[in-house]
């Protein structure tokens, strides 16, 4: 019956009457969501407004997504109106996101649309679980929200309001109420925000200074600068020309000779790190290695394709000659610089005083790595001794790093490169690398792209113990299945396939599930 | 001590005649029970009326002056079976839940109540936590005030309706002596909003009164054969009373326009969003203003059968807009029509969606859906309803789907139950996977990402209790995991008094963190804080070893994540029989930095030698494989990137929020994990000792660190 009554030109029964202000307030429990509600229902209640605010705290309040809600009104007539319970997709005025992915997921909501919503969101971020726990590179790629901000938001205040707090001296609540005040969106005079802060009573002073500096920072929105595409090389350009140390000097004059422009800025840095592990000649067996496999590249014809061999050489022959043992912690745990730094990381004032204590816990697999390697295989057959001798070393031990006995004791350890040459798991990681270069420069001959993928494979091992050891049996696994398949077309996109799924592995990845993939086809 | 002071809040409920009360709705509620003259409150904590529990916690004075007897109760069940003061004596209670949770655990003490009546009026707030953001499986109360037949309010989104509501509720549990249910969902029990109060009432009949001269009456008690009358009492007389009380004081009200094609029956607490969705269809203004009539049902049991055929009559249809499922109302408006034969129709369910929560969007859809059948004139040329479907669409904002990481709750910063996980992840990795029960509580976070660790979860203390069916297994040992909170509730009688006495062999986890914690951290009675109007320190091996339990090992610093973990290897390995309990202490850490912080900063103020302890991470020993984090989950414990070209992957990193409770030094220690962890103590207003050690030492650290550097290579760019 609808269709010819639907026909008709009738006109709307009634206006789309006015609504009342909307603003919806996206943040994760304990981040001050209540607090910033609050003040913007005390906001329009002391312009004499109807303020109605809601919100679903439940299991969301232990650092869970949740969402505040509020409505606002001049009251007619002496009557109040009826305010809605929760945010509408399509039809809210102001969103304030207190963390970048929570911007993203309010436009996900879709509580951020063109025609309607300012969103004031702070893009710093709070990494969620799934984030910070996966193996490797697991952070969300805020590029995809500034994206989706683009097209969603009607105007936008963007800016890390969690760093301006804390210079300020308060916490991001007080910056988004200065950021809503800036933007304009609500038609309150800036006293008046004052006056709530104020009325709060807490923390005075240090949230009218954050609003302040975030009023201005919103009121007067500063082009965001063009993020840096890849993090700095050293030096600018190819890399510094020349070093103080005569001893650098050489080491660098000699890696500007042997390699090509290109990958000096890298092999800098690798060079850097190998004699900071070691010595001097420790740098001369880097060049030599690298300068050994650039010759395999441009044999390979690797000058058409930028030298990417060599590249990914000169960053995982670095990383593969400065594993992790005992010498080298020490080493680090015990330099003036590391003070320093922890003294500013934890800001410690010239009336106070620094201690640390180190959470360590060697076991006599480390301490046999540093014998020489003749009397530790030698040991290591001893089965009841090398138990015993377990028993003892291995349990954990609070090193009182600052204390003059430990950090003696850490000196000495951290002094005993002279033994590190000698050693079985020197010896052990030198054969490791070399086998695996080989394995890259057979491989790059036949296909330039799988030799990078073999170099890249390094990645996998990393971590002390038990974790180093699930690392290189993930990275033998995969370059043993990469040479398997090295005669397909595509083997450098299965290499890049099986690396990334071997880095998730157990957490979220399944190697063995996508090895039994390849081998149903090849 | 809960996790808020109430003290600001506990200043409302003295507000006198005519002054203006703005807050939250649950504290609204607190103020309408005294403003009723109720002689009693009870209930158990839980998310959305907690605040109401601990706002009546916090504030016994003014209880005090009015006469008031304010328990919290051991559960909902005791909560409930404390209405029985209203059985015999005219006393107004009131008691508070978490639904339908709590209804579920009171359901015994109130079908009782119900049966035999009550004299002074009871009254029951129910918290309704149903759909966004809900921790609770989805079901509705109304089911349970059916069943027993006790009325069920539910009243408009609107402070000054809903403490209305609770006077008449009072007085119509009084009229049809039956207990009655007020029913506030989530959003409004957390609502900003405010009401012109009344005078707190002394209750004319005093709890001393009642005690001093008791009365008996067999005819309450449900036993064979005052039960069958009772039945039968409930529908000759209680329920024609209650009806005539509905209607003599109109508890339910009529909206818009007095005649029309069509009508829209709400339960009252859809109201406000109802508006909103007229309004987006052009059909009401934002005062409420409406163009078609609303029959606003502020009590949704019984159905007042004569209310429905008048609002019915000499319309075509009416909608019944009715959230959650089963569509009860929709039903039993159905009856009511059929039998009068008035031939209105009855849509619902039929253009609103039958599960979940009624948005305005789902609202104003199935609105209008009901307009263009019944009614299409009303809707005009259709306004346009806001609509962020097509900016959903856009390719930009499709991509933000796989961007977007999911946010589960977790443990907070320094959480004690922490540790018990990561080790109970460390003996599942010597000792394989283990069956978990667990329980609910903030130690159920242990389900989700980074620990994965529990099976099921069968309600509030019930953790041991739903490890039963694996007590004579010859296979690996089961676990159960429940918190002090659900233990007491519960769990010490259904969990370990009943391993015992079965035999079981499996290992019981009881976390103690000093508190109800989940629930806003109340005192419970294993509290170890000291509470002047109750009694705390009753330990919870006590109880369990009262009970029977042998094996008993008791961890009072559930940080030694070493300890932790041979416990649990011994649990899971010993030769004795019998339940293995495992009690792993160590204060909610929230509540302890709430006490210790303000004292720390005052000592530290008044110069008093403080250490302060924070954790943090070496970045250069750090190699970013993150198998720490996947053992913590602490919010302080992040990851970051590295100005440095040779690392492909971010590294951990601590931030300022840590507390320096000690995990992830003792979990790397425990794991053998990495030595890049370190605890920095700062000592503020160091004594003299203090810096004459400093002194040396950092001139011997100095000496050596220079000489060593003289060696080294300067890389430094000339």
């Amino acid at each position: 019956m609808g269709d010819n009554i639907l026909k008709l030109p009738l006109a709307a029964a009634g206006a789309m009457t006015e609504r009342p202000i909307s603003v919806a307030i996206v943040a994760m429990g304990g981040q001050g969501g209540g607090v910033l509600s609050g003040w913007i229902v005390q906001l329009a209640e002391n312009a004499g407004w109807v303020a109605q605010s809601t919100s679903v705290p439940g299991v969301a309040q232990r650092t869970g997504a949740t969402i505040y809600y509020v409505e606002m009104m001049p009251p007619a007539g002496g009557r109040a109106p009826i305010l809605a319970q929760m945010p509408t997709p399509g039809d809210v005025d102001i969103v304030l996101a207190s963390e970048f992915m929570e911007a993203g997921r309010s436009i996900l909501r879709g509580i951020v649309t063109p025609e309607r919503t300012t969103l004031i969101a702070s893009d710093h971020r709070s990494l969620a679980i799934s984030e910070k726990s996966a193996p490797g590179e697991g952070i969300a790629d805020s590029g995809a929200v500034i994206d989706a901000i683009g097209v969603a938001a009607r105007q936008r205040i963007v800016f890390d309001m969690d760093e301006l707090a804390t210079r300020n001296g308060s916490v991001i609540s007080s910056a988004m109420f200065g950021a809503l005040a800036g933007s304009g969106a609500l038609p309150f005079e800036r006293g008046a925000y004052h006056a709530v802060i104020r009325q709060d009573g807490k923390g005075v002073a240090a949230s009218l200074k954050t609003f302040d500096a975030a009023f201005e920072r919103a009121a007067n929105p500063v082009l965001p600068a063009v993020e840096a595409a890849a993090p700095a090389m050293p030096g600018a350009g190819g890399g510094p020309s020349s070093a103080a140390d005569p001893r650098a000097a050489r080491l660098l004059s000699l890696l500007r000779t042997s390699l090509p422009e290109g990958a000096w800025p890298m092999a800098w840095a690798g060079l850097r790190k190998v004699v900071d592990y070691q010595d001097e000649r420790y740098g001369d067996e880097y060049l030599e290695i690298l300068t050994r496999l650039h010759e395999v590249d441009r044999q390979a014809g690797g000058r058409t394709r930028g030298y990417d061999f060599t590249l990914a050489a000169a960053k995982y022959v670095a990383n593969a000659m400065t594993y992790d043992d005992v010498i080298r912690v020490a080493d680090l745990k015990t330099r003036p610089g590391r003070r320093s730094r922890i003294e500013r990381e934890v800001g410690v004032g010239p009336q106070q005083v620094l201690t640390t204590t180190e959470f360590m816990h060697p076991r006599m697999e480390e301490i046999a790595g540093l014998l020489p390697m003749g009397f530790a295989r030698w040991l290591k057959r001893r089965n009841a001794l090398y138990a015993w001798l377990d028993r003892r070393v291995n349990k954990g031990r609070r090193v009182r790093t600052y204390s003059p006995v430990w950090f003696l004791a850490l000196h000495t350890l951290g002094g005993m490169r002279w033994l590190r040459r000698r050693s079985l798991r020197h010896a052990e990681e030198m054969a490791h690398r070399d086998t695996w270069l080989d394995c890259a420069c057979d491989l790059v001959r036949k296909d330039y792209a799988l030799g990078v993928e073999v170099l890249k494979c390094r990645r996998l091992i990393k971590g002390y113990s038990d974790t180093h050891a699930r690392g290189l049996s993930k990275f033998d696994t995969v370059v043993a299945e990469i040479r398997r398949l090295a005669h397909r077309d595509d083997a450098a996109d299965w290499a890049r396939r099986l690396r990334e799924t071997a880095i998730k592995d157990g957490e979220g990845g399944d190697l063995d599930g996508l090895i039994r993939t390849i081998r149903s086809f090849c | 001590m809960a996790e808020r002071s109430f003290a600001k809040e506990v200043e409302h409920l003295r507000l006198g005649d005519g002054d203006v009360f703005r807050g939250e709705a649950i504290l609204a509620i607190t103020k309408g029970l005294l403003q009723a003259g109720v002689s009693y409150v009870g209930g158990y904590q839980g998310s959305p009326i907690s605040h109401l529990m601990d706002v009546l916690a916090d504030a016994k004075d003014i209880l005090d002056e009015l006469g008031v007897n304010f328990q919290s109760s051991a559960n909902e069940a005791t909560a409930a079976a404390m209405l029985s003061a209203s059985v015999m004596y005219p006393l107004r209670g009131a008691v508070a839940w978490k639904s339908t949770v709590g209804t579920n655990v009171a359901s015994d003490a109130l079908a009782n109540l119900a049966s035999g009546g009550v004299t002074g009026g009871a009254l029951i707030i129910i918290g309704e936590d149903y759909g966004e953001g809900s921790s609770i499986m989805q079901e509705r109360t109304h089911a349970f005030a059916m069943k027993s037949q006790m009325w069920l309010l539910d009243p408009r989104p609107d402070h000054a309706c809903i403490v209305n509501l609770i006077a008449r509720g009072f007085e119509l549990s009084e009229a049809s002596n039956t207990p009655v249910m007020l029913e506030v969902r989530v959003r409004t029990c957390h609502m900003h909003g405010s009401f012109v109060c009344k005078d707190n009432v002394r209750p004319p009949f005093t709890i001393d009164d009642a005690l001093n001269t008791p009365k008996r009456d067999l005819s309450r008690i449900v036993l064979p054969p005052a039960a069958y009358e009772h039945e039968r009492e409930k529908i000759a007389r209680r329920l024609p009373a209650a009806v005539d009380f509905i209607r003599a004081h109109r508890l339910n009200e009529l909206f818009g326009p007095a005649t029309g094609k069509v009508g829209i029956v709400l339960q009252g607490g859809m109201y406000n969003n109802v508006i909103r969705a007229l309004q987006y269809l052009g059909l009401s203004d934002a005062y409420g203003d409406t163009q078609v009539p609303l029959y606003v049902m502020n009590v949704t049991y019984p159905v007042i059968d004569s209310e429905i055929a008048d609002f019915s009559m000499g319309k075509d249809a009416i909608l019944m807009v009715e959230e959650g499922q089963p569509e009860y109302l929709e039903q039993a408006l159905n009856t009511v029509l059929r039998r009068r034969d008035i031939s209105t129709r009855v849509r619902g369910k039929d253009v609103l969606p039958m599960a979940g929560d009624y948005t305005i969007q789902a609202l104003a859809r199935g609105i209008q859906a009901f307009l263009d059948d019944c009614s299409p004139a009303l809707l005009g040329n259709r306004p346009p309803v806001p609509d962020a479907a097509p900016v959903l669409a856009h390719p930009r904002v499709e991509r933000l789907k796989s961007v977007v990481p999911p946010r589960p709750p977790g443990l907070c910063t320094g959480c004690p139950e922490r540790p018990i996980f990561a080790a109970m992840k460390l003996v599942q990795q010597e000792l394989g996977e283990h069956h978990v029960s667990a329980d609910i509580g903030c130690h159920l976070f242990s389900i989700l990402p980074p620990f994965n660790i529990g099976t099921t979860t069968m309600g509030f203390g019930l953790g041991a209790a739903s490890a039963a069916a694996f007590s004579k297994g010859s296979g690996k040992r089961s676990i159960a995991v429940m918190g002090d909170g659900g233990f007491w509730h519960n769990g010490l009688t259904s969990g370990i008094g009943n391993a015992v006495f079965n035999k079981h062999d499996g290992v019981f986890v009881i976390v103690d963190n000093f508190y109800s914690s989940a629930t806003g951290g109340q005192d419970i009675l294993s509290s170890r804080a000291w509470n002047k109007n109750r009694q705390t320190n009753n330990p919870i091996s006590t109880a369990v070893r009262g009970v029977g339990a042998t094996w008993v090992r008791e961890i009072d610093r559930t940080y030694d994540v070493g300890r932790m973990r041979s416990v649990l290897k011994e649990a899971l390995t010993t030769k004795e029989e019998g339940p293995k309990i495992v009690i792993a202490s160590s204060e909610c850490m929230l509540n302890r930095q709430r006490r210790e912080k303000p004292l720390t900063a005052k000592s530290i103020k008044d110069g008093k030698r403080v250490v302060k302890e924070r954790f943090g991470v070496d970045e250069d020993i750090c190699t970013g494989d993150h198998a720490c984090i996947r053992l913590s989950g602490c919010p302080s414990l992040s990851v970051k990137h590295l100005d440095d070209p040779l690392r492909d992957d971010p590294v951990a990193a601590i931030d300022n929020s840590c507390v320096g409770c000690g995990n992830c030094g003792e979990v790397s220690e425990a794991a053998a994990l990495c030595p890049s962890f370190y605890r920095a103590e700062v000592i503020h207003n160091p004594t003299w000792w203090d810096r004459a050690q400093a002194r040396f030492a950092m001139a011997l650290i100095g000496f050596l660190q220079q000489r060593r550097a003289r060696h080294r290579i300067a890389f430094e760019v000339a």
